[in-house]
């Protein structure tokens, strides 16, 4: 930074050290971006070009047929097409759902707080670390007993109770930076709970919406356990479940299979193209920090 | 009727109006809150409840039957190889994923700390398999190491290996059923045949060189999370430190080794905690990347209650699993969700 020209052998020492800071970053970029070449290379070429030996040869030219077999299927391979929609019809009423609970929750854990409500919050939380094998069993006998085992609305009530703990997470910890001053003053104009709520911290709850439904998303589109089990029924599978269908009945047509993935990565990656930032804000609160 | 209440209260006193109103507000909320408390309450601690009671149980077929048999579903799980192919399973992929997020993550933020030119495109990068579901994951990489036959000839990354004439980079990656560990008949072996601790030198204790190539594909979509948890710590390191060492008379290598690397120390914390749970409960990756693999070789706890419970409809034997898992998820979590909430609340 400074205007002084620095001595021959410092200049040297630090362009040294960018070459190699460099040529790092760039094997790492290598090793990331390497299946996504694959997946590309390999869903653009048509049916006659895909062969082990040339796996990793450029198609030649654009071919559709690829996704057009996985998308509608046919010569074995059972299309996605009717899974896009399942998951679509899924993951939009949870992450609405899912935002609003969450807002609730994280505004009265954050500015109604009670006796008890910290150790409450505590074991909330717990409910986001647990391994959903402990849970599967009885969830289903429930499901049963209310007549959403098999169901979409089952699989979005499933999504909604165990996002509970992260969402009410996010909240709570976005609400709590809202100085209690606000809230004080809005109670001396003789606001209530919902005028607190309504006029205080919706109008600044923006971010915290976009952050929790970025986060919702992505974890209901990407979630495979809950869509194997409670939909128990092809025509009811959300897009996970339908891709692995898809990769264990068609062993040999590797390019359909690519293209399933790619179908099936790309709305996360618009999503986490366009919005990182809140997705990044996202992936942080998980960890308890931020 | 409470308006009249609320405003012969008024009357009386104002305090009293403003105490009733502060506690119909606090009633509201508690109210509000309560939904998800009982759905919380019934969908996780309800149902691990009659998780762990039916793993005392002989419900081992479709029709359920909760008679008690004490520990028995724990105690056989001991004898059954495959339990114990997936404890040295998980132990290996515990191990090598976290070495391998850590140093990565580690690495790369600090790389990207110095003031790299596109440093949000090499970020944007490194981090973006995590907004991929594990099953693509699995799907692309079963893909990518496929290691081919003798017939078809190498694929996938070995065949990049061959033609960039890295031939000795080949392997049969996740269908290698090796186990690497202690042969019994060489001298630590022996000594350990010979006093009774057999079992730490037979391919029971060991590395499962199949896993290795899940662990690469876990590696490849975590240990980008890592490095961002990293690089917000990195951001809070305040620059008055750094310069202050400097000044002091310490090399880039010392402001790290002294200065940072203390600070990102509760990172590293919370990077284990969520990395191990994560990799104890490991299910999609597994499932869709390589089965069970030879002999066991990449199978995993969870997929074993999952083939227990709804393939076997062996629901007690099931549950013993899952109780099992989450038991030693709760150790990892517990301690660390009452040390982040309690310190939280001092502050």
């Amino acid at each position: 930074m400074s205007s002084v020209p620095l001595p021959m052998s410092r200049q040297s020492r630090i362009s040294w050290s960018r070459v190699i800071i460099y040529t790092v970053m760039i094997l790492f970029l290598l090793f990331y971006l390497l299946p996504v070449y694959l997946i590309l290379i390999t869903s653009f070429k048509s049916f006659d070009q895909v062969s082990l030996s040339r796996m990793w040869d450029l198609p030649n030219g654009f071919s559709l047929a690829s996704f057009d077999r996985a998308w509608n299927g046919g010569e074995g391979v059972i299309g996605m097409r009717g899974s896009f929609w399942n998951s679509i019809q899924l993951v939009v009423p949870a992450t609405v759902i899912s935002c609003l609970l969450g807002s609730l929750n994280g505004y009265v854990l954050s500015k109604w707080r009670f006796p008890g409500s910290e150790t409450l919050f505590t074991l909330i939380l717990f409910g986001m670390f647990i391994p959903y094998q402990s849970v599967l069993v009885p969830l289903v006998e429930v499901l049963r007993e209310i007549r959403l085992y098999a169901s979409i609305p089952g699989l979005i009530l499933v999504h909604v109770v165990y996002g509970i703990p992260i969402t009410t997470l996010i909240f709570r910890n976005y609400y709590a930076t809202v100085p209690n001053e606000l809230l004080e003053a809005g109670k001396i104009d003789g606001a209530d709970f919902f005028g607190i709520y309504r006029h205080v911290m919706l109008p600044i709850s923006a971010p915290g919406f976009v952050v929790v439904a970025i986060w919702q998303f992505t974890s209901i589109w990407n979630e495979f356990l809950f869509g194997l089990i409670i939909t128990n029924d092809p025509q009811l599978r959300p897009v996970t479940v339908a891709l692995q269908n898809l990769s264990g009945s068609q062993f040999t047509q590797w390019n359909v299979q690519m293209a399933g993935a790619l179908l099936v990565a790309l709305p996360t990656l618009l999503v986490y193209i366009f919005l990182g930032k809140y997705f990044l804000r996202g992936l942080l609160a998980g960890s308890l920090k931020g | 009727m409470q308006q009249v209440k609320a405003s012969t209260a008024a009357a009386a006193s104002r305090p009293a109006t403003q105490w009733l109103r502060k506690n119909r507000d606090r009633l509201i909320a508690i109210g509000l809150i309560s939904p998800s408390v009982i759905a919380i309450a019934v969908f996780v601690y309800g149902f691990i409840g009659f998780t762990a009671f039916s793993s005392l149980t002989r419900w081992d077929s479709l029709t359920p039957d909760f008679t008690l048999v004490g520990l028995r579903n724990y105690t056989r799980l001991f004898t059954i190889d495959r339990f114990l192919s997936d404890l040295r399973n998980t132990v290996t992929f515990t191990a090598l994923f976290l070495a391998a997020c850590l140093a990565i993550g580690l690495g790369l933020a600090i790389l990207l700390d110095q003031g790299v030119k596109g440093e949000a495109i090499f970020r944007t990068i490194f981090l973006f398999p995590m907004a991929i579901s594990y099953i693509v994951t699995g799907v692309v990489w079963r893909w990518l190491l496929n290691p081919g036959t003798i017939q078809t000839g190498s694929s996938g990354i070995n065949l990049l290996f061959e033609r960039l004439g890295l031939g000795f980079l080949k392997s049969p990656w996740f269908t290698d059923p090796t186990i690497i560990h202690i042969p019994p008949d060489s001298w630590p072996g022996a000594w350990l045949v010979q006093n009774g601790f057999g079992v730490l030198a037979s391919p029971r204790v060991g590395i499962s060189v199949a896993m290795i190539s899940v662990v690469l594909a876990a590696t490849w979509q975590m240990s980008g999370y890592t490095m961002a948890l990293y690089l917000a710590g990195l951001r809070g390191v305040p620059d008055e430190l750094r310069e202050a060492a400097r000044v002091d008379g310490a090399t880039e290598l010392q402001v790290y080794r002294y200065v940072v690397l203390p600070i990102l120390r509760p990172i590293t914390l919370s990077a284990v905690i969520i990395l191990g749970h994560i990799s104890l409960k490991i299910f999609d990756l597994v499932v869709s990347m390589t089965g069970p693999g030879p002999a066991f070789a990449t199978d995993v706890p969870a997929f074993f209650m999952f083939d227990t419970t709804f393939r076997g409809n062996n629901f007690a034997q099931g549950a013993a699993i899952a109780t099992m898992l989450l038991f030693t998820v709760a150790l990892l979590i517990v301690p660390y969700l009452v040390y982040t909430t309690r310190t939280e609340a001092e502050l």
